[in-house]
């Protein structure tokens, strides 16, 4: 049986080992034929430096407003019947399977130059107002492909919600804040956990939609993009990447540990 | 029964701004790819010509990124399937240990494993130009999909005891592994394989890396017409992609309420 399980798993491993584990092991010792400086270019060079606050900064901020928003969102439809809810969480959901340069193409037809905000502050008399090409337009298009995966996830975590818990909490003359401070919360924690980690991960490594926006605000996917393609600095596109992988992979990981066994939460699609 | 309190009015508020914020842009995706002219708007009147024209300028990366989620599905089986049941059956540390790497291309972003791919591979000039690069970087990311969501089907304890009940009548290990195993986990099955299709048609992240302007799939051109092309082309390139999504999505949500239907968690 043993060997049955073998020959079972050997194709699989086989072609992962060639074409993830080799290559992978390729792209780590790369830097260090430059010297092992090249490793911790991210952190001697000011401009990479910066690169990698402005990602870290932007993943962390849309991942907290999004699990603010996704949370109040998947309260409601996790809690409420209405007709159409289904469809409507359908509809919500949908961006999950958006490439980011679509998203990006979804920041400009909002705020370009042609974009809805820009014909309606034209209309009100405010001139025409843009804002895709920024910070602005970049935070929005992190937001937008975030939300759908926190609105799924809260709005499972959410109808499974013990509500005679609330109704208790009501009955001993609880406050709204208090109930959603006391018994919401405790309630979502592994969910915000879990969520949380995927969400910075995936605003952390992010390329189409800061790709179809060209921001002047830059982010780490885009400086290595620019070093490989633009420079041909192969050595230090790698090791920016590593620095990269190694945060995502560590935030996944570490919080893997933190939830394992207490939430069973879905994480289809990056 | 379920008790339902009321609903804080500002949660419906918060509800109400982030459908429009998320629902708007697709709306007006749909209808600037249908409308004649973008900036006179709906007046203008209606018309398939830009579509028309992404399939003259843009058709083959539709049927190649068709063609890619097919062969990424059906190498997934190929591979994936066997070494989901291998690593729902055995207990060894590798087993762990293989499923723990298995893991890591979704973690790791897809620039870093395009960038592994090209710089081991990229001087194989054929297999660089062609489509079955992509299709490994493809396979690569996909993969973790279809073998976990496959495993974990294949853990259930009532197929443990079908299997013995096979293999004690007879059936030799393929006999058992096609005829009894792989029925008992079709949904698991067809789940996975539209996870795989939906994922590999949106792929854009490893993709553009490792396109070619001879192998460019459905986002990698997507890219580019919003770049080079009007807002009404890229409009209705989006509304080419969505069309090829959604169904496959459906047949997602209606694989998961069978699912739910049949073995109940």
């Amino acid at each position: 049986m043993r060997r049955i399980l073998g020959l079972c798993a050997a194709p699989a491993v086989a072609f992962f080992a060639a074409f993830w584990l080799l290559p992978v092991a390729q792209l780590l010792v790369l830097p260090s034929k430059k010297g092992w400086d090249t490793y911790f270019a991210v952190l001697t060079n000011s401009r990479y430096l910066q690169s990698l606050v402005n990602t870290v900064g932007l993943s962390l901020v849309v991942t907290l407003l999004t699990l603010l928003l996704g949370a109040m969102v998947g309260i409601a439809l996790g809690r409420q019947s209405f007709k159409g809810r289904q469809l409507l969480l359908s509809l919500l959901t949908l961006p999950l399977s958006f490439p980011g340069v679509i998203i990006g193409f979804f920041i400009i037809l909002l705020g370009g130059r042609q974009g809805l905000v820009a014909d309606l502050t034209e209309w009100a008399g405010f001139g025409r107002t843009t804002f895709a090409y920024g910070l602005t337009g970049l935070f929005l298009g992190y937001l937008y492909f975030s939300l759908p995966r926190a609105i799924a996830t809260y709005t499972a975590a959410a109808s499974a919600m013990d509500a005679q818990l609330e109704e208790a909490a009501r009955c001993l003359g609880a406050s709204r804040w208090r109930v959603a401070w006391d018994v919401w919360l405790p309630e979502l924690a592994p969910t915000t956990i879990a969520c949380g980690a995927i969400i910075f991960a995936t605003s952390m490594g992010a390329f189409g939609t800061a790709f179809t926006l060209a921001s002047k605000f830059e982010v780490l996917p885009i400086t290595i993009y620019n070093e490989f393609t633009n420079y041909a600095n192969f050595a230090l596109a790698a090791s920016l990447s590593i620095t990269l992988g190694l945060i995502t992979w560590l935030v996944l990981f570490v919080t893997r540990q933190f939830t394992s066994g207490k939430s069973g939460v879905a994480t289809a699609g990056v | 029964m379920r008790i339902n309190p009321k609903t804080p009015r500002l949660l419906i508020g918060v509800t109400l701004m982030v459908s429009i914020f998320m629902l708007a842009p697709i709306g007006l995706s749909v209808m600037a790819g249908l409308v004649s002219s973008y900036s006179a708007g709906i007046k203008s009147g209606l018309t398939l010509r830009w579509l028309k024209e992404v399939l003259d300028v843009y058709g083959s990366t539709i049927t190649w990124s068709l063609m890619l989620g097919l062969l990424c599905v059906l190498g997934n089986l190929l591979i994936g399937v066997p070494c989901a049941y291998a690593l729902a059956r055995s207990k060894s540390r590798a087993a762990r240990l293989f499923e723990e790497l298995l893991t890591l291309p979704v973690a790791v972003p897809g620039l870093a494993t395009a960038l592994a791919l090209i710089l081991t591979y990229g001087h194989m000039r054929d297999f660089r130009q062609s489509f079955a690069f992509i299709l490994v970087g493809h396979m690569v990311f996909t993969l973790p999909f279809m073998v976990r969501t496959v495993s974990s089907a294949f853990q259930r304890n009532d197929l443990l005891a079908m299997e013995e009940a096979a293999r004690t009548l007879g059936a030799s290990f393929l006999q058992r592994f096609l005829g009894v195993l792989v029925p008992a986990v079709l949904p698991a099955i067809v789940a996975g394989s539209l996870m795989v299709f939906t994922l590999s048609v949106g792929e854009f992240n490893l993709t553009w890396m490792l396109h070619t302007p001879l192998t460019r799939t459905l986002p990698v051109g997507l890219a580019d017409s919003y770049a080079s092309m009007r807002i009404e082309i890229g409009s209705a390139y989006t509304l080419v992609f969505l069309l090829v999504i959604l169904p496959v999505l459906w047949g997602l949500q209606a694989i998961g309420k069978l699912i739910e239907k049949h073995h109940g968690t």
